[in-house]
């Protein structure tokens, strides 16, 4: 057992069901209580989803503790298929199911022999792996299923021809993923600045059917390192599909990006088109030119950073791509750098090495805070938590990773990734040094006004007696709006001719001015 | 507005209990601030606690008096011995904080694996020397606004006992007040009482401020409300005991209500509940009848805040409503939207405790009489789907459902009201009948300042796919 407030990764089943919902026309069934389809709500507020999410839970209760829940598990999956003919549906387990420990793999072969959907049963243990690892899972085992399918059906193996002209799979777009949209948006762009041709995105938009052309691509770009990789890697093994892992987050790095995929389209070209392609002039255009991180790296602004001390944490890819851009791009003391995906810790020294001075790896908030308040820097790039963890020790945040809330769905473009990602993230990192400047300042000269406002009542003449249950009421209401009721009551007895504050009369003044 | 009600008696149907709700485990929320010096121990997984995370948003960030003892796989397969571990975490807690009673809230994962809270609670208690109570607030048994009762229910036990004979009152009344002095009971004496009336306990957890007013409005009908349960401290339990009335202030509290008759030898009043002006004048009047007192002035106060509903009951009337259902206050609600006009098609309800809500359901029907309106549907464990597809048949002109299905069904334009905010909300007593308009109306508000836009639809079709 363990003692836990707040928790960075979520549990298996939202991994599961976030890879699900992405994909069109996909609906999954969780076999779950009641109330544990809270990933309906998270979806339709944060994302503000328009349509119904395609998650329903086959419900777990007593009877189902009695008599097992097969019968009505499968007559769920049956129902759904009736209902909104999905092409697959998903049954996922959840914690609660781990423990029921049923046949669930019995249900999916049962319910898939007479419905025209797929059923598959996600295959992620609960007690074993988060969300992120989940999803991983989960977006192989669907990629991998239809493959395997459609090579079944023809009988021999065969492997797609490619494109004629270079093209790539993006993998790993997802809803609810931190900025994914926008990020999406981007690397779209940028592909098509480079010629080179989407073929498939997936999960988020794509649709099952589809799939099957999956390997007709040049290589496999896979932008966050949480989850794709095992996708990518399948793909590698089972079709010879090169992959881009480098995340374009910064100016080097995604200058590094672009280098590993001109490398992998000129593994193609001279077969296919006979030309190699070079990206270098472009690279260099788009740093110097369409960026403005490069020139504000080199700007007075940017100088006043050097040296000032940041504590970085996140997952690993914003995480280690934030601790580079601060310590390579911008001159930024990273004091700290820190991830929550334990089970990629190896990954992560390796990529921070260097570049910070020391290391974090915990999914404790208590020792992320502690670490904060120990090295003070002057500004914390973090998730939700470490926002909040700024708040209270007064140093101002940057919030460059899940979790996150609804502000970090934002509906205008905020893409942390590619050339437009360059000046996204640098506004995020000069707003956040100069906001907390400007407060440091501000308190050196004594604050914006020196005047002290002497009262904000109407009145300040009060010949009001309040009596000592009035004023025990008086203190319950929150700080923030006790003035305005005691003014708003000061005036009622006033226009009452009353002059001693009962709470009668409190309540009283609250149903007179609400009318 | 359809002229003649067609059934004369209430129906009650019976879905697939396939329906959103929040897990009951989300009463620790407004729990642990209204006893403000408990801690709430959620033994459950990571899946507890995302939900209590996400549903609790900001408040995580402010130390709140609540948090998860996460079982890990270990504790699953019983690796670990449960009662070590709960007492290495409730130490721990007892050293942060000194918390006057720690609440374990079992879940699902407790329930199946079996694990004996109730065993454990009353050794642990003892070497610890912190009060522990158990309540089983789980998604497999209840829904939602039931965890409070689950919880309730368990504190009811640890009420103080009442001592009811009032002509000993003298030697042997104050002998108990020597001896009780000692204990942390506060109101153990109501012999002081404006009328000799008996003692009179109110159970449900409202914010201080609305429960003084609902204590004041009896007051007025010299009617003395001797404790609440829960009171703002877990030292200051009321006493409970023969000859106690105890009476509900909401409507998902019917475990509380038998275990207080039923364990407690108390005497419930059935009353309608006081959500709505309608609805706290009955409560009012059935305590008065209980107590053999005339109420005085009732029904002026009742017109006057009816008056003052004026504007509001203008936008609503006339207009229909649809409650998918998801925290037992809906029958309630309904009655009280009726009553302001509006016509009702479905009240879709986790659970129908016909016996507690009684008067509520009594009131509810003399409502619709008295409206000249048709009896609502009530719809227990609704199937979310199905009612989707009567709301798209129906067309209401407002839907009250949860945060799951609030903006799809926006974006087919059907106006919604997210229903968890009548529970944070303070919409009890005549004093704050306002703020349930005040909800109810805000999204017809809303359409009246777009209206000119032509935007209500906003879901993609067909024709739409070109401009993508």
């Amino acid at each position: 057992m363990k003692l836990a407030y707040w928790m960075y990764a979520g549990p298996a089943h939202i991994g599961t069901l976030r890879v699900a919902s992405s994909f069109k026309n996909v609906h999954a069934i969780m076999h779950a209580p009641l109330g544990d389809d809270y990933f309906n709500v998270m979806r339709s507020m944060l994302e503000r989803e328009r349509d119904f999410t395609p998650v329903t839970a086959s419900i777990v209760d007593r009877h189902v503790l009695a008599r097992g829940s097969q019968e009505k598990v499968v007559e769920n999956i049956a129902r759904k298929d009736k209902e909104e003919r999905p092409d697959l549906i998903v049954l996922t387990p959840t914690c609660t199911s781990s423990i029921l420990q049923e046949d669930l793999q019995n249900f999916v072969n049962r319910a898939s022999t007479d419905s025209y959907s797929d059923v598959i049963l996600a295959d992620v243990n609960h007690y074993r792996v988060n969300e992120l690892q989940a999803a991983d899972r989960t977006l192989e085992q669907i990629v991998r299923y239809y493959l395997e399918k459609e090579q079944a059906e023809r009988f021999t193996f065969v492997s797609e021809p490619l494109s004629k002209i270079p093209s790539v799979n993006i993998i790993g777009m997802f809803t609810l993923g931190f900025h994914n949209q926008h990020d999406c948006r981007e690397l779209k762009r940028l592909f098509q600045d480079l010629g080179i041709q989407v073929n498939e995105v997936i999960p988020e938009g794509g649709c099952v059917e589809h799939l099957r052309n999956l390997p007709k691509a040049w290589f496999n770009f896979v932008p966050y390192r949480e989850v794709g990789l095992m996708t990518a890697m399948y793909l590698e093994r089972e079709y010879g599909m090169p992959y881009v892992a480098t995340t374009p987050m910064g100016v080097v790095a995604t200058a590094e990006c672009i280098r590993e995929m001109q490398a992998c389209i000129n593994l193609f070209a001279p077969a296919i088109n006979e030309t190699l392609v070079n990206y270098e002039p472009y690279i260099d255009y788009q740093t110097r030119f369409v960026s403005q991180a490069a020139w504000f790296s080199r700007s007075i602004d940017c100088q006043n950073l050097t040296g000032k001390r940041a504590v970085v944490f996140g997952d690993t890819t914003h995480a280690a791509a934030m601790t580079k851009i601060l310590a390579r791009e911008m001159g930024v003391q990273v004091v700290c750098a820190g991830t929550y995906c334990k089970h990629d810790a190896d990954w992560f020294k390796e990529q921070v090495h260097g570049y910070c001075d020391e290391v974090l790896v915990t999914d404790d908030h208590t020792e992320v805070g502690d670490m904060i308040a120990r090295v003070e820097p002057a500004a914390i790039f973090g998730t939700q938590m470490e926002r909040h963890i700024g708040k209270r020790l007064d140093i101002p945040c940057g919030v460059i990773s899940a979790p996150v809330h609804i502000q970090n769905f934002p509906l205008g473009y905020r893409p942390f990734l590619g050339y437009e990602g360059t000046n996204q993230i640098a506004d995020l990192v000069y707003n956040s040094f100069t906001l907390g400047m400007e407060d440091h300042l501000l308190e050196i000269f004594g604050g914006h006004d020196t005047k002290e406002v002497i009262t904000k009542s109407l009145s300040t003449d009060s010949d009001l007696a309040w009596d000592v249950d009035s004023q025990l009421e008086l203190n319950k209401i929150p700080g923030f709006v006790r003035g305005k009721i005691k003014r708003n009551t000061e005036k009622y007895a006033r226009q009452k001719q009353v002059d001693k504050i009962t709470v009668e009369i409190m309540y009283a003044a609250k149903e007179a001015l609400s009318a | 507005m359809l002229s003649s009600p067609t059934s004369e008696t209430l129906t009650f149907e019976c879905e697939t209990g396939n329906y959103h709700t929040f897990c009951p485990i989300s009463c620790v929320a407004w729990l642990y601030q209204k006893i403000e010096d408990s801690f709430f121990l959620v033994v459950g997984t990571k899946t507890c606690g995302y939900f209590l995370q996400n549903a609790l948003g900001v408040m995580i960030f402010a130390e709140p008096r609540y948090a998860m003892a996460e079982l890990e796989e270990g504790d699953i397969s019983a690796q670990l011995n449960d009662y070590q571990e709960l007492k290495r975490l409730c130490l721990q807690i007892k050293k942060d904080r000194n918390p006057s009673v720690i609440v374990w809230i079992g879940t699902c994962t407790t329930e199946i694996i079996k694990m004996d809270l109730e065993g454990m609670a009353p050794r642990l208690e003892a070497e610890i020397q912190i009060p522990i109570v158990v309540a089983r607030a789980n998604g497999l048994d209840y829904a939602f606004t039931q965890g409070e009762d689950t919880v309730l229910a368990a504190m009811a036990h640890r009420c103080p006992v009442h001592y009811a004979a009032e002509n000993e009152q003298g030697e042997h009344g104050q002998a108990l007040e020597g001896l009780l002095s000692a204990l942390p009971t506060t109101e153990h004496t109501h012999s002081t009482l404006l009328n000799t009336q008996a003692p009179l306990v109110l159970f449900g957890s409202l914010p201080s401020t609305v429960a003084s007013q609902l204590s004041l409005e009896l007051k007025r009908q010299s009617i003395q409300v001797s404790g609440w349960l829960p009171a703002q401290r877990y030292t200051e339990l009321p006493s409970v005991g023969e000859g106690v009335y105890v009476c509900g202030i909401n409507p998902f509290l019917s475990r509380t209500a038998t275990t207080l008759m039923r364990r407690r030898k108390c005497k419930l009043i059935g009353a309608p509940f006081p959500i709505g002006p309608d609805g706290t004048r009955a409560w009012v009047e059935k305590i008065c009848s209980v107590f053999g007192i005339e109420p005085q002035g009732l029904e002026e106060r009742e017109a006057q805040v009816w008056a003052s509903l004026k504007d509001y009951l203008d936008i609503v009337r006339g207009k229909s409503v649809f409650f998918m259902g998801d925290n037992l206050l809906e029958v309630s609600l309904a009655r009280f939207l009726i009553r302001c006009g509006m016509l009702v098609y479905e009240i879709g309800i986790p659970y129908m405790d016909k016996r507690y809500q009684a008067a509520e359901l009594a009131l509810l029907q003399k409502t619709c009489q008295d409206m000249n309106v048709p009896l609502p549907r009530i719809v227990e464990k609704p199937d979310n789907y199905s009612q989707v597809q009567r709301m798209r048949e129906l067309q209401p002109d407002l839907a009250i459902t949860g945060m799951a299905h609030a903006n799809p069904l926006e974006a087919r334009g059907i106006s919604t009201k997210w229903s968890v905010e009548f529970t944070f909300a303070q919409i009890h007593g005549f004093t704050n009948a306002r703020d349930i308009l005040e909800l109810v109306t805000r999204p017809l508000r809303r359409n009246n300042s777009l209206e000119s836009l032509g935007w209500a639809g906003l879901v993609k079709n067909k024709t739409d796919q070109s401009y993508t």
